[in-house]
């Protein structure tokens, strides 16, 4: 089904100056125009950016490709930029971070992320498996500053390890589409064959544009080889790069990647002096520390006071109010919920269930929880 | 009143309180799909009972629509106060890390101000439950509902005021906070007061805009009949709220208790408080939903934190505790509790 009505930059004017008037929110308080919008049709709310999976592909035999149309509260994107996606596991809702593929010259207005599934991962692993077509999900509008300049350079090099191709073919994709004619170089470092997301794509691309090169280093499969003679395995090094990509200095350069090769080419660039042609992206795989090791002696960092304070065992509560901050609070049973706050970051342990809290970002209650490690409170 | 004399040894309160912190822990732990699939459905049956109601009000001139229209805006009004409301400000599903669902955001129609709220009901209600001069609810200020409270000529109307309250709950409630009571004896700071009123007034103002203003404008000339039946839908909902929340605490067997029980109160004693204070309302799934599950008073008062709609069967496993421990499980039909309710009210009404 379509409806002409709720679709186009003009239709979303006239929505939102119809729905999201002082009049309709009145009407609908106090629970918002949203609320009652989204039993019609949850890509209707005039606040939340959602999306409908239009397709799902599974690339490699851990990864998905999901083609999403998101609804018309979508910003848009640059090629470089990533996007939050909630799902729904178990009750809970889980955001994780995950960057865009798709050239930002596409007219369909359709985005694309590909989903490296960890054994661990919770999110990753969900949409691997129950991911389908015709499916809602929740996302946050484009962000992220690891994107193309305004004047495009005579040389770029994207170097990439692992599922931190994304960004990197998002960005492959918009130079072609733009006919970019300087030169690209694509240095990306993957296990073996097996586990090469957009193998086809990076194919296709370098056998189209002859100003693009390709350069796929399998760490983990000594006896193969693409593209290059070169012998595996190996790591990002210096020689490795002047006998790989000559000129590499010159050219303004993309990482994405696990942290070991982040920090390899932190530190090349820097010994070169050249740092300032060098844009990291930090994407680390949300760990759930499950299995971390339990250190009831951290720091706990309290953000908005600007103080820290050691754990000692006792609840947060406890510490928060020994290191002079008055936090609301109430029963301090873990009845009234008064004392809920957002942990930022760190693992606590709620002491009624005995279950650890490992994501960033989830209310806790103070008066029930003591950390494990480091945490910080939004306190 | 005396020193409180409990029915159970100090070895086998802890032991007691160890069976229902058991229980408590096992809940939370199992808590997932099937609640988080379950309060979706009650808001979704809430905004669509909203907007049914709504729309047969448009129609009123026909009695029947009328008629139904109100009965569908009062269960969705009952609804959003209770099962939703309520439950959600309890900090029952801030675990699913909803925005839409969670204790800190989530704001209800009924004219309560909701920081105000979660003080007064969450943490002063809920942890001094039933202790005489502590829980505010008893009485809510304004009724004698304990024979410790001292008689003067003011509760001769205690009737009369019950009926007021009854009528006006939602605003009652939302004004609770002024503590008239304190006010009155001058133990209350004036600028705090205002500060109360200005809240609750802008937050009322709110939904006297929609129901009483901007729902019957739309209907133009069948203004007074959208008018009168947001009303009605307001009136049925104070009542039904009035007869739930006093049926929690009031009935016969419901014991108050001193505020020296307080003094070193194990998790156990704290237990067997909330159970001795509590009682139930049988009835049947409908009831139970419309009341917010509040008919389950007691295991609502042994755990407030853990979604409503499975104290059902909680109250299964905690009567089997109480039976152990020969304790008294308060529950009986609505007219019973409701019965004895309304002759506290009328016996308070003279000095004891």
């Amino acid at each position: 089904m379509n409806y002409p009505l709720f679709h186009g930059s003009l239709a979303r004017q006239v929505r939102r100056t119809l729905l999201d008037s002082r009049f309709m929110q009145s009407l609908a308080y106090p629970h918002g125009v949203d609320r009652y919008l989204e039993l019609l049709n949850p890509l209707w709310a005039i606040s939340q950016v959602r999306a409908r999976i239009t397709a799902v592909v599974h690339g490699t035999s851990d990864s998905v490709t999901l083609t999403l149309q998101p609804n018309s509260n979508w910003l848009g994107f640059e090629a470089g930029q990533y996007i939050g996606l909630t799902a729904e596991i178990e009750g809970v809702r889980r955001t994780r971070y995950y960057s865009l593929a798709n050239s930002s010259y596409d007219t369909n207005g359709q985005i694309e992320v590909t989903v490296k599934a960890h054994s661990w991962g919770l999110v990753s692993q969900y949409l691997k498996q129950h991911a389908e077509v015709g499916q809602v999900l929740d996302l946050t509008q484009a962000q992220g500053d690891f994107i193309l300049p305004v004047s495009r350079p005579d040389h770029f090099l994207l170097i990439s390890g692992g599922s931190g191709i994304t960004p990197i073919i998002a960005m492959l994709r918009t130079l072609c589409d733009e006919h970019y004619s300087g030169k690209i170089t694509v240095l990306h470092y993957c296990r073996n064959p097996q586990e090469l997301i957009y193998g086809d794509v990076l194919r296709g691309i370098a056998k189209d544009f002859a100003n693009v090169e390709l350069q796929c280093i399998f760490t983990r499969d000594p006896d193969l080889h693409e593209g290059n003679e070169f012998n595996s395995p190996e790591r990002l090094s210096l020689e490795q790069l002047q006998c790989r990509v000559p000129g590499f200095a010159q050219a303004l350069t993309y990482v994405c990647g696990p942290p070991g090769l982040l920090e390899q080419a932190e530190l090349i660039w820097c010994q070169q002096g050249i740092s300032q042609r060098l844009n990291i992206e930090h994407f680390t795989a949300s760990v759930l520390a499950f299995d971390h090791r339990e250190d009831p002696l951290g720091t706990v960092s309290f953000l908005n006071s600007a103080r820290d304070t050691r754990a000692d065992g006792r609840s947060l509560l406890l510490l928060a109010e020994a290191a002079g901050i008055r936090p609301a609070s109430g029963c301090r049973m873990g009845i009234c919920a008064t004392c809920t706050c957002k942990k930022s970051t760190g693992i606590v342990r709620n002491l009624i269930t005995g279950e650890l809290s490992g994501e960033p970002n989830e209310d806790i209650r103070l008066c029930i929880s003591v950390p494990l490690g480091n945490v910080s409170l939004n306190l | 009143m005396a020193q409180f004399q409990y029915t159970l040894t100090e070895e086998q309160l802890d032991q007691f309180g160890n069976e229902l912190e058991a229980l408590r822990r096992q809940t939370l732990l199992d808590l997932g799909t099937r609640d988080a699939e379950y309060i979706r459905m009650v808001v979704k049956v809430q905004r669509r009972a909203e907007m049914l109601g709504r729309g047969l009000l448009f129609a009123g001139l026909f009695p029947p629509a009328w008629l139904l229209g109100v009965m569908s805006l009062t269960a969705a009004k009952i609804l959003d106060a209770g099962e939703i409301g309520h439950n959600v400000m309890h900090g029952q599903y801030d675990w699913m890390n909803d925005p839409t669902l969670n204790s800190k955001n989530y704001h209800w129609e009924f004219p309560s101000v909701n920081e105000l709220w979660r003080h007064s009901h969450n943490y002063g209600h809920h942890t001094f439950t039933n202790i005489q001069g502590m829980d505010r609810d008893i009485g809510f200020g304004v009724l004698r509902m304990s024979d410790q409270q001292r008689w003067n000529l003011y509760f001769l109307f205690n009737p009369l005021w019950a009926l007021l309250l009854a009528v006006n709950f939602s605003s009652g409630i939302a004004l609770h906070e002024v503590e008239v009571e304190n006010l009155i004896q001058g133990k209350r700071d004036k600028a705090e007061v205002i500060n109360v009123l200005k809240a609750v007034s802008k937050k009322s103002s709110r939904r006297i805009l929609k129901d009483y203003i901007m729902f019957p404008a739309l209907a133009g000339p069948f203004a007074f009949v959208v008018f009168a039946g947001n009303a009605s839908a307001n009136l049925l909902t104070n009542m039904l709220g009035f007869m739930v929340i006093f049926c929690g605490h009031f009935p016969d067997g419901a014991a108050q208790f001193p505020a020296s029980v307080l003094a070193n109160e194990t998790r156990g004693k704290w237990y067997y408080r909330q159970i001795l204070g509590s009682a139930n309302i049988d009835g049947g799934k409908i009831f139970h939903l419309l009341s917010g599950n509040l008919s389950h008073q007691i295991e609502h008062h042994l755990f407030p934190e853990i979604p409503a709609h499975r104290y059902g069967e909680l109250a299964v496993k905690v009567r089997e505790i109480c039976k152990r421990y020969d304790l008294p499980y308060n529950s009986d039909s609505l007219t019973k509790q409701f019965g004895t309710v309304v002759k506290r009210i009328l016996r308070l009404s003279l000095p004891s």
